[in-house]
């Protein structure tokens, strides 16, 4: 026994000589202290790059059966699903794991939020986070168009023909991005090319960014203070810093069993969500030339989606909407500047921080809401009103929200500053 | 290149003549080899967008795509009034209507509530430029692709509660009326477009192609 020890470390120590095996081990989990009061919130980042590691293992057994062909690609999904053996439990996974991607960064974002993980000294950090959920957004998209359905085709129509309204490239651009005068088989192949090649590759790489990042600051914590500051005088280490491995390496465990189980169950008894995972219409091959009754982005896209179904068109260009849209997202990068606030997390933040955020999250899920839905669902105003008579009602809440959660933003130096906020303890609480 | 660092270190140390060691706190470059850095570093440059530019290109159409824009010849005989045929152009819809004498009283009821109704907009060749938009009053030609962000309006011919008939975007909820002209306050900013076309005779129609050869 002791021999296989001795020839063990014996491995170890060649390594090391030649390549910084023990101390990367120490420097990112042995003697990675983080704060030691982590809650619910902190599991989303390490099941983000769980999901990561299965979309694309799953993406790779993908491409061994599916063809990037105007003419068989909507043919080889099907053949994937009901010929191909587990077929339909690894296009199950990829499917469900698109969604679940984005709850959990979604989640884990909502944790930024609430913690204030995006102030100083963690700038850096919140805006590689940004730069990967824009990435995500992109991978998602272009994933979307790869089973040739109804909802492919036109869900990449309505996409591409944002850009066309980018004033005077505006058309010339959106033919450079389809490679053709519509959505067609060049422009499924190219999408094919960036989903499994060019944007997982970005992706890994921000997310190795967003870690290096990390582990050079610290995490935060929820209670918005630095354990750097009270660092034990003997040993120089966090007195409130708990070593990754093991401690959270076994608490990130218990998370992932409880959303594998959450993630299977969808999986084998609901695949298709309702609709809301994998559109009905998608089920259907793409057909140029008939638009399904009703289109609607998947459920991750609709907040950005209704943003841009309130604008109306503006100097007979509809480009004031995809502005809007794009800003909804672009506007996260800036966070780090505009809260101006004494404390970092929602525990000692005052009031009006509390009502601006419980607002923007409000407005954020029933804008997604209306994205999916028709833009009558709510019927139309009441037609005798000066000015909104007869105008959809969904529309006018669209726009209400729109300006909220742009407010949330915008007014965030202002509020932010006047708030009463609560003193920050010492050490964690 | 492809220098040792034996044989590079010496040749550094003479490089403009005085003796420079890079790394050396303080040491300032000499004029010449800044120069030569900045020429290096621009032709570079050049050279990488040089190399980027047929990857750029790559993304256009290709001279297939760009050749599928046949003209196409349909028969319109058939087409009965108040019908819609769906013909296929370039890849896109391309719809005739033969428009019934009520339906093209419409067009002057609803002229109040539209964004455009004189057609001011270059969405139709010159000779569809008028109140019908259409060479014959009662032919209506349009490509299907709503103007907001390219999907393909639902047609609503017959007359419904508030409504005399026309497209409807089902996308973005635009709202068109039966000669294409799309209502005011709609996402779409524009009316359909009128595709260029021309009456080989009473029954045949060339969809792409007018006689001006366009």
């Amino acid at each position: 026994m002791s021999r296989i020890i001795a020839a063990g470390q014996g491995l170890v120590d060649w390594v090391d000589e030649r390549f910084p095996l023990v101390s990367t081990w120490k420097y990112h989990m042995s003697e990675y202290y983080a704060p030691k009061n982590f809650n619910f919130w902190y599991y989303f980042g390490s099941l983000a790059m769980i999901v990561l590691v299965l979309q694309i293992v799953t993406g790779i057994f993908l491409t061994m059966n599916y063809k990037p062909d105007a003419l068989a690609a909507f043919g080889s999904v099907e053949y994937i699903m009901r010929d191909v053996s587990g077929g339909w439990f690894i296009r199950y996974m990829h499917s469900t794991g698109a969604s679940m991607f984005f709850v959990v960064v979604y989640l884990h974002m909502m944790r930024a939020l609430l913690y204030g993980s995006y102030r100083k000294p963690r700038e850096l950090l919140w805006i590689f986070g940004c730069m990967i959920y824009l990435a995500l957004m992109a991978e998602a998209f272009m994933g979307y168009l790869l089973p040739w359905g109804q909802m492919s085709y036109w869900g990449a129509q309505v996409i591409v023909n944002l850009f066309a309204t980018v004033p005077v490239v505006g058309p010339e651009l959106s033919v450079w991005i389809r490679g053709d005068f519509l959505v067609s088989d060049a422009t499924l192949n190219r999408f094919f090319a960036l989903h499994v090649i060019a944007l997982p590759l970005v992706l890994v790489g921000l997310v190795f960014l967003h870690l290096v990042a990390l582990h050079e600051v610290g995490s935060n914590n929820p209670d918005g203070i630095e354990i750097k500051k009270n660092k034990d005088p003997v040993t120089g280490k966090p007195v409130d810093g708990i070593p990754f491995f093991p401690y959270y390496i076994v608490k990130d465990l218990i998370g992932i069993v409880v959303f594998f189980i959450v993630f299977f169950a969808i999986l084998f008894f609901g695949p298709e969500m309702g609709g809301y995972f994998l559109e009905y219409n998608n089920f259907l091959p793409a057909d140029p030339l008939q638009t399904p009754a009703h289109i609607a982005p998947v459920w991750y896209f609709t907040p950005f989606y209704a943003m841009l179904r309130a604008v109306p068109a503006m100097f007979g260009s509809q480009f004031a909407g995809v502005a809007v849209m794009g800003a909804g997202v672009i506007i996260l990068f800036f966070l780090p500047w505009l809260d101006k606030s004494p404390v970092k997390s929602i525990r000692y933040k005052g009031p009006i921080f509390r009502t601006a955020l419980t607002i923007f999250v409000v407005s954020f899920l029933i804008l997604g809401y209306l994205g999916v839905a028709t833009t009558d669902v709510w019927g139309k105003m009441p037609e005798v009103l000066p000015i909104i008579g007869g105008v959809e009602v969904a529309t006018i809440v669209s726009r209400i929200l729109t300006v909220a959660y742009f407010a949330f933003f915008l007014a965030m130096p202002w509020y932010s500053r006047i708030d009463k906020c609560k003193p920050e303890p010492e050490r964690l609480t | 290149m492809s220098n040792s660092p034996s044989m590079t270190a010496p040749a550094v140390g003479k490089a403009g003549g005085a003796s420079f060691t890079p790394g050396t706190p303080g040491a300032e470059m000499p004029q010449r080899r800044k120069l030569l850095l900045a020429a290096t570093s621009a032709i570079g440059a050049v050279g990488a967008a040089a190399v980027a530019a047929p990857f750029v290109a790559s993304w256009f159409p290709s001279e297939r795509a760009k050749a599928a824009g046949a003209p196409v010849d349909i028969d319109i005989a058939a087409i009965e009034p108040g019908m819609l045929l769906r013909a296929e152009w370039r890849g896109q819809p391309v719809w005739v209507v033969r428009r019934t004498p009520e339906m093209l009283a419409t067009l002057d009821t609803v002229k109040p509530r539209l964004a455009d109704p004189d057609s001011k907009a270059a969405q139709q060749p010159d000779y569809a430029a008028n109140a019908t938009r259409s060479i014959k009053p009662e032919m209506l030609v349009l490509v299907g692709i709503c103007t907001h962000l390219g999907c393909s309006p639902t047609d609503r011919l017959q007359p419904t509660e508030g409504w005399a008939g026309g497209f409807y975007c089902p996308c973005h909820g635009s709202v068109f009326d039966l000669a294409g002209r799309v209502f005011a306050g709609m996402p779409a900013p524009t009316n359909l477009v009128v595709p260029p076309y021309m009456y080989l005779n009473d029954t045949r129609l060339r969809i792409g192609e007018d006689s001006k050869g366009a």
